[in-house]
């Protein structure tokens, strides 16, 4: 076979983290080729190499036997290569005839757009993805599946050679992936090379011919899937041993319950959650990205609305209806976006300490700088921030660095529970023991702590229970003598595998 | 992988130094601006450099100088405030009609009028805050609706005429120079900036303003509720506006309610001149003054030089394009710098 796509070695950094590493692979001409790993194995990095959104720092990249370098987003199209990202770009106010045909709109003389022509080119393309739309239709009033049919029939409007499908299925049901996989299986007889990116395990198996793994950036393997089983997908994509790099403290014994919640709902289309953490605790929440573990997090924290719910602080019940009254109860939240929703990015290191409680370092509504800076080189020393000085603008700090800045901000307030999500996503090995060492002197402390995390070995190796998210419902628990990467994997994949 | 962070991150100057070149970067600059502008008319436009023509351009900057000191806290929340203009039309006719109600006796009636500036302007910025942040809409919008609105009531309360006949003494304290060099209404400019530049700097609420204006979703999820920082903000902005209507009345002792026609865009301009970042959360309030002072001093001085006024707001315009080009370009150093 021959190699329609080869990479070697190829490698992308960004400031604190590498998010791929000598990468070499080849997709063969013809075949569909899958590429799995877990949220941050570089999968959507890989993509964006490929869409000409990002330049690889190392290696090179060939594509039909030449060296492919993509400068744009237009530069890869114009190549031969299309990529349907998992958030779609439809414009929704135009009809689908004009989305499928954007960038070469048939034109008359003067320069107007031959209506007749673009639809009648429509029809033929949608026909092609199985489609019986009206092409005049606005993208607006189709549904999600729909949608991404006219994403892939904008694909082959540009006789594509190479189609990237990203997590397409992450928003269909069970009969439209029947149908796209319908499609896929036409495309592929047709001569098209796919490569298509999935978390959902079992249903690679039906399209796929090769398998890629991903993990930390790196690639694990490449094999051809007849013969896999799930188990052993699971096992390339999780690998490595947990080495003990969390030190778990097996001499804090968690106490009475700090936090607990009942019957949290979001909104009337999502299952009520409960759960509790006690203090002392690491309470692990497991499931994959989209599964409700941000959402009900959020929720419990006030960020986002709720509809119900009862949330109780050392068993007493609390309102909270914003974050105010979240922290006014010694709650504090610690969000994945690090950068969008917690820090002040362009104000100084001392400032973005202090914001959670101005009030200790005032007096009459008068700011004592002194008592700032003292506080805040207090916690800057303590939780070990690499800055120049206090005055440093956080923008300017390394993701582990910027972490402990959100981390000393709420420790600043004084807090008795910390949900943290994502602590250690775009941090460096380093700061990241570093951070779960702090978190276990904060258990020491008797305080409640719960840990979103995408990282499962990480959640095993920090938490004391692991309860674990499938669409937007708690679907287990398991405590720490049971842990098990596949169970708690298969628990995670529980409501979207198809039955 | 931890080292190729520290390189990355690595700062590239002493803190002592940074410092030093933030303060000259972000600070200095604008006052360096002032002064070279101020040296070159001195030097080509007669007349000039003169104390007669160093007054009247302090008596000129005070109304804008007071509107600017509001629109800089709104503009600090990343917000925009285009109705000062109208709003201080209405509080002038507010105003006039209170102090020319003949049952009052002139102290009470001057005391009043102020009140009532205050109050009507404070309560129009109110609205502009509470409009915009109880229903997300951007600022822009609800202030221009604001604009016509305030113009319209301006309009209702005047009988759409232009009121007469202040207090004498109000008038002569309107024209009074203390001291032969300080010009009565600049020097309420130069205290309202003061009272700015306080608040903003040693105060919780100061710190706020600029936190609300870099991340305010961060500040919620802090714990705050930033909308009570933007709407305090509308309300000081309001709150200047009826301060700069008292001033309009002490120095044309009219209230009409045509006035103040183009004022917000002044404003605006001042603002960004002296530093103040559209986008929020950078700037400082003494740069305003700074830039209602480069403004004028280039009006008068392009005037002084003959240029006609129809190219004066050409160049004006093209002063005001520059300001933001470099603000954008001072970001950029100032980060490097950080």
């Amino acid at each position: 076979m021959d190699a329609i796509l080869s990479l070697e070695g190829v490698g992308k950094i960004f400031p604190g983290a590498v998010a791929l590493s000598d990468v070499s692979l080849s997709i063969a001409c013809g075949e569909t080729h899958i590429i799995l790993g877990e949220n941050g194995a570089g999968k959507s990095t890989l993509i964006k190499l490929l869409a000409g959104i990002y330049q690889p720092d190392s290696g090179t990249i060939a594509f039909n036997g030449e060296p492919y370098q993509p400068k744009t987003p237009h530069d890869a199209q114009l190549s031969g290569i299309r990529i349907v990202h998992q958030e779609l770009n439809l414009l929704p106010y135009l009809s689908i005839a004009e989305n499928l045909m954007l960038e070469s709109l048939p034109r008359r003389a003067f320069g107007i757009v031959d209506r007749k022509a673009l639809n009648s080119r429509a029809v033929a393309l949608l026909k092609e993805v199985g489609l019986d739309i009206d092409p005049r239709t606005r993208v607006e009033a189709l549904g999600v599946a729909q949608m991404q049919l006219v994403e892939i029939a904008k694909a082959l409007s540009y006789d594509s050679k190479l189609l990237v499908l990203d997590e397409p299925t992450a928003t269909l049901t069970p009969p439209e992936i029947e149908r796209l996989f319908a499609i896929i299986k036409r495309l592929k007889s047709r001569g098209v090379t796919i490569i298509y990116i999935s978390h959902r395990l079992h249903e690679v198996f039906e399209i796929g011919n090769r398998v890629t793994v991903l993990r930390n950036g790196r690639l694990v393997a490449t094999r051809e899937l007849q013969g896999l089983t799930v188990p052993d997908l699971v096992r390339m994509m999780i690998g490595r041993d947990i080495a003990d790099e969390y030190g778990f403290d097996a001499s804090i014994v968690p106490g009475t319950v700090a936090l607990s919640v009942a019957n949290l709902k979001r909104d009337a289309s999502t299952p009520d959650i409960s759960f509790a953490v006690r203090h002392g605790e690491i309470l692990g929440v497991a499931g994959l990205v989209g599964s409700g573990r941000t959402e009900a997090m959020r929720a419990l924290f006030g960020a986002d609305p709720k509809l119900d719910g009862l949330v109780e602080i050392d068993g007493k019940p609390v309102a909270i209806a914003a974050p105010k009254d979240a922290v006014r109860h010694g709650l504090s939240l610690l969000t994945e976006d690090r950068k969008g929703q917690g820090l002040l990015l362009d104000m100084p290191v001392d400032k973005n300490i202090t914001i959670t409680d101005l009030d200790k370092v005032s007096r009459n509504g008068l700011l004592n700088r002194r008592a700032e800076v003292a506080a805040a080189n207090d916690l800057v020393g303590q939780l070990r921030v690499k800055a120049s000085s206090i005055e440093q603008a956080v923008r300017n700090l390394s993701g582990g660095n910027q972490q402990k800045v959100v981390l000393a901000k709420w420790l600043f307030r004084g807090t008795s529970t910390l949900i943290l999500d994502e602590p250690t996503r775009g941090v460096d090995i380093g700061a990241r023991r570093e951070i779960y060492q702090l978190l276990w002197m904060l258990a020491a402390q008797q305080k409640g702590i719960i840990m979103v995390s995408s990282d499962l070995p990480e959640l095993m190796g920090m938490c004391h229970r692991i309860i674990v998210f499938s669409k937007n419902k708690i679907v287990g628990e398991v405590p720490r003598a049971e842990f098990d990467q596949e169970r708690i994997l298969s628990l995670a994949y529980q409501e979207y595998v198809r039955p | 992988m931890s080292e190729t962070s520290e390189t990355v991150v690595a700062a590239p100057v002493s803190p002592a130094k940074a410092k030093f070149l933030r303060f000259l970067v972000r600070d200095a600059g604008v006052l360096l601006a002032l002064v070279l502008i101020t040296l070159f008319f001195s030097a080509t436009a007669p007349y000039f450099a003169t104390s007669g023509n160093a007054l009247k351009i302090f008596v000129q900057i005070a109304i804008n100088t007071v509107l600017a000191a509001g629109m800089t806290f709104v503009i600090l929340t990343g917000g925009i405030d285009l109705s000062v203009g109208s709003v201080l039309a209405l509080c002038t006719v507010v105003g006039a009609t209170v102090m020319i109600d003949e049952n009052l006796s002139p102290a009470v009636a001057i005391t009043l009028a102020l009140l009532a500036c205050m109050a009507t302007g404070a309560v129009c910025g109110f609205l502009n805050g509470w409009i915009s942040t109880r229903w997300k809409i951007p600022s822009f919008i609800v202030t221009l609706g604001m604009l016509n609105m305030a113009a319209g009531a301006a309009r209702v309360v005047s009988d759409n005429s232009t009121i007469t006949g202040l207090p004498q003494s109000f008038v002569d304290f309107g024209n009074l120079i203390i001291g032969g060099f300080l010009p009565s209404i600049f020097l309420i400019a130069v205290l309202v900036i003061a009272a700015g530049w306080f608040v903003l700097r040693f105060t919780v609420f100061g710190r706020m303003i600029f936190a609300v204006g870099t991340n305010d979703e961060a500040v919620r999820l802090s714990g705050h509720n930033p909308d009570f920082y933007k709407v305090a903000a509308f309300t000081i902005s309001g709150l200047t506006a009826g301060i700069a209507a008292m001033v309009y009345l002490l120095r044309l002792n009219i209230g009409s309610p045509i006035a103040g026609v183009g004022y917000e865009l002044n404003a605006i301009a001042a603002v960004i001149i002296g530093g103040t970042s559209l986008s929020g959360g950078k700037g400082s309030i003494i740069g305003t003054l700074v830039g209602a002072c480069i403004l004028q001093v280039l009006s008068t001085g392009l005037q002084l030089l003959g240029v006609g006024d129809n190219f004066k707001p050409i160049v004006i315009g093209l002063v005001i394009v520059l300001a933001v080009i470099l603000d954008a370009y001072r970001e950029r150093l100032l980060r490097k710098i950080r």
